[in-house]
């Protein structure tokens, strides 16, 4: 019953999603301010029909109702809650349950918190926002109905997958998908500006925060995805460069070159036709991304429902959506002209190079990633792109973008010099070259990765410093009018300065784990010990365990450091029997400096184990750094300015809402 | 328990990618023999280097280049031994021959044409003259005047 409930819920939400489409861009058009105004409602009962539908859903989990035909394939009466729960989006259906249950959110999130926005364009946004909304109802309902029952309802489900139940990877989906769906109400804002034929300042102001959630979502979402890769997949890599990894990043660097350059359009009403172009491409590549990850035609290690006939209609919409969008862009986009006159030297231009390098290096991403279709369809070659293609071709992106960042950071609006603006970077530039080249002299023989990144990232890091230094005129004025100075910063700023320090803290991560890692393999017997780097590790014993739903062969293991015990770790082999699936899960010491990584392998044949022992240089500022530029991102969202904005429709509306942020 | 211990030998246990008995006993070799191996693809993978893998055909796979090498093979000569009975889809970074070239040129290439255009546009902007505050339209003044009065 409560699955029917679901499944009608469903459908309700997605004739509500029709209506909203059609009538307020009708109202909008011709100056019908009621039909206009249907749009608020209508968002609202879409959201919470959708919100029935998945708590259906999570209801037929949560209860192991084996007469639906999901749970059972994607559930098990013995496995933990939590597992229960995180298991409705664990598959295809399900997830693209979440991923409309967050777009009627966001579209909602418009309606509610939109009182200031002109109403015309409001309308017109929430009408494209529906129209996304309808695509994929239909796609659920007609292709992937998650409702499905079962004639004959088994004692018990099948289980989710192993890999699956993991606390990371069981909240990647969710914030991917905020992040993915989100770019969606910058899409349907820019959609909106193209058929109202006008972009300015206010437009920018109002698409910029959808984006930047959207932007700080994923960045958590990837970040949990490559975390949860480097402590469940056993050997600790961090990124791969898969098709469906690149799916989320090409995204990502197509965001974070829009959020620049909305301010350009905000602060300086230029770049206009840009920034609507960037908005189409960045939920452009969402959807790409959904195709590509559901449709399977790209071989990927995330195999995920894939189905020809899903894939036909995933292309469709994206299709749909992006030749419609582009062609209005191509109609319209004559008709931004720009205002705002600005010199060479000026924080435009270092704008303007920023998002160069952004957008182009999202392209070698996209162009590498399909390149093995392409050559296949066109040029009849059967080749893989990987790894290694991908370090070659997209770092020197990275190097430069960071090279750049923190001048273009400190540039003045307008008009700039040069020399001014370097005057208290010199300082930082000489000391991370310092520390550049200290780092080269300490190690011995090995590449350039590690001194250019630790350069690099002292770089950015000091250079984001540097910025705050001077807005607060430390040395100039006294230490306490500096002080209040910092304080009274702009979110915005602040937000700035911590996103900008994250990336460098991240490239630091990256580039000394990729040049210092230290791994050892061997096999080893219980009371064995051996020298890893400064450590000496003990096989003390190896235990059979039972866990609640699955066996585990566990290690013990005791790191010890001058003869002093620093760790101890129990690196299990776990066997799933419903699912019929072994997993690794290795033991991780971690600290700021190192992660002690180890993983046990299987019994040899003349006794012992096969173990794996690796020491992972600052592994942890990875996610730290991911984490801060996240961090940055909700500073700038709870800038004054749009609280500010929504703070003034309070004033003017009579229904008093609570504004937005 | 009988049933769950039966179930557990049915399954095919994974080893894990390098295994210590593939270890060659000359560091030097066995560095080479894992650079070479994170380039090469394991065939019955979907997108992983030999090196990663935990599958049989990757590591004999990783047996074989290590035999090349111990053999005397130079880096490409053992890649080459590969690409040969195996075909380019084996190589993770593909060469740069025939259509390739299209892949590793579309980088720089797409750089230099966004550059050019962006100096273009940086030009005129300069350039530019600054146009007058845009006038209020007839919906605009309306609604100003109604927050006005509020």
């Amino acid at each position: 019953m409560v699955a029917e409930l679901g499944h009608f819920a469903l459908i309700v939400a997605a004739l509500i999603a029709v209506v909203q489409a059609v009538v307020p861009m009708i109202g909008a058009h011709k100056r019908w301010y009621g039909w206009m105004e249907l749009a608020v409602p209508a968002a609202s009962a879409q959201f919470f029909l959708t919100l029935i539908s998945f708590g259906a859903l999570t209801w037929a989990f949560v209860t192991s109702d084996f007469s639906v035909q999901l749970v059972v394939t994607n559930s098990h009466s013995a496995k933990p809650m939590l597992y229960k729960i995180t298991g409705v989006w664990g598959n295809h259906e399900g997830s693209m349950l979440l991923w409309v249950l967050i777009l009627a959110l966001f579209g909602a999130m418009a309606a509610w918190f939109g009182g200031n926005l002109p109403p015309q364009l409001k309308a017109r946004a929430l009408s494209v926002q529906a129209l996304i909304a309808v695509a994929f109802f239909a796609f659920i309902i007609f292709t992937s109905n998650p409702f499905l029952r079962t004639a004959m309802p088994p004692m018990d489900g099948q289980d989710l997958n192993p890999l699956l139940q993991d606390p990371g990877l069981a909240f990647h989906p969710p914030f991917l998908y905020l992040g993915y769906v989100g770019l969606s109400m910058s899409f349907s804002f820019a959609v909106a500006a193209l058929i109202e034929g006008r972009v300015d300042a206010a437009w920018a102001r109002w698409v910029r925060p959808w984006t930047l959630a959207a932007w700080v979502f994923l960045t958590i979402g990837i970040a949990l995805g490559s975390w949860w890769a480097y402590y469940e997949l056993g050997w600790g890599g961090f990124w791969f460069w898969d098709p469906v990894e690149n799916a989320s990043f090409m995204p990502w660097l197509i965001a974070a070159a829009l959020l620049h350059s909305a301010i350009v359009v905000e602060k300086r009403e230029s770049l206009k036709s840009w920034t609507i172009l960037l908005a189409i491409l960045a939920f452009g590549f969402s959807l790409i991304g959904a195709f590509i990850v559901r449709s399977g035609i790209i071989t990927s290690v995330h195999a995920f429902a894939n189905d020809p006939t899903r894939g036909v209609y995933l292309l469709g919409i994206t299709a749909f959506f992006m030749g419609g969008a582009l062609t209005l862009f191509a109609a319209r986009a004559g008709a931004m002209e720009a205002k705002g006159v600005f010199s060479t030297v000026s924080r435009e231009s270092a704008l303007v190079l920023n998002n160069i390098l952004l957008s182009v290096s999202a392209l070698v991403v996209f162009f590498g990633t399909i390149w093995p279709l392409v050559a296949e369809m066109a040029f009849d070659r059967k080749l893989s792109v990987g790894a290694p293609f991908f370090n070659m071709a997209f770092t020197p992106f990275m190097v430069a973008l960071a090279m750049v960042l923190p001048i273009g950071a400190m540039m003045p609006w307008k008009r700039g010099r040069f020399d001014r603006v370097m005057r208290p970077l010199w300082g930082v530039m000489a000391l991370s070259v310092a520390l550049g080249a200290l780092v080269w002299t300490l190690q011995t023989g090995k590449s350039a990765l590690a001194p250019v990144g630790v350069a690099l990232a002292a770089w950015l890091v000091l250079g984001a410093g540097a910025d705050l230094w001077q807005r607060a005129r430390a040395g100039h004025v006294p230490a306490r009018e500096s002080l209040r100075r910092l304080v009274r910063l702009p979110r915005a700023d602040w937000g700035k300065s911590i996103a900008h320090a994250g990336l460098g803290i991240t490239m630091f991560g990256v580039a000394t784990l990729m040049a210092w890692e230290v791994e050892d393999i061997r096999v080893a017997r219980e009371g064995d010990t051996f020298e890893v780097g400064n450590y000496a590790i003990t096989f003390d014993r190896v235990e059979e365990v039972q866990g609640p739903n699955y066996l585990s062969t566990m290690g013990f293991f005791t790191a010890r450091r001058d003869g002093e015990a620093v760790a101890t770790l129990t690196p299990e082999k776990r066997i799933y029997p419903v699912a019929g699936m072994p997993t690794t899960e290795a033991a991780i010491h971690q600290s700021l400096a190192r992660d002690l990584y180890v993983v046990i392998g299987d019994p040899q044949d003349g006794g012992g184990y096969a173990v794996r022992t690796y020491i992972k240089p600052f592994a942890n500022w990875i996610w730290l750094g991911s984490i801060i530029m996240a961090i940055g991102g909700f500073f700038s969202l709870s800038d004054r300015r749009y609280r500010v904005a929504a703070g003034a429709r309070k004033a003017t509306s009579a229904n008093g809402a609570v504004p937005a942020e | 328990m009988k049933r769950l211990v039966l179930i557990l030998m049915l399954l095919a246990s994974p080893v894990l990618a390098v295994q210590p008995d593939e270890v060659l006993d000359d560091p030097a070799l066995e560095e080479r023999a894992r650079d070479i191996s994170a380039e090469l693809r394991c065939l019955v993978c979907r997108n992983e280097s030999i090196d990663e893998s935990n599958a049989e055909l990757a590591r004999d796979l990783r047996l074989l280049v290590r035999e090349r090498l111990v053999a005397g093979d130079s880096n490409a000569e053992v890649i080459d031994y590969v690409v040969d009975r195996y075909g380019e889809y084996v190589l993770l970074n593909p060469r740069a021959t025939g259509a390739n070239i299209l892949l590793y040129a579309a980088g720089p290439a797409m750089l230099l044409v966004a550059l050019g255009i962006g100096g273009v546009y940086l030009r005129r902007r300069r350039q530019a003259t600054e146009s007058p505050a845009e006038a209020l339209s007839e919906d605009e003044r309306t609604r100003l005047e109604e927050i006005m009065k509020s």
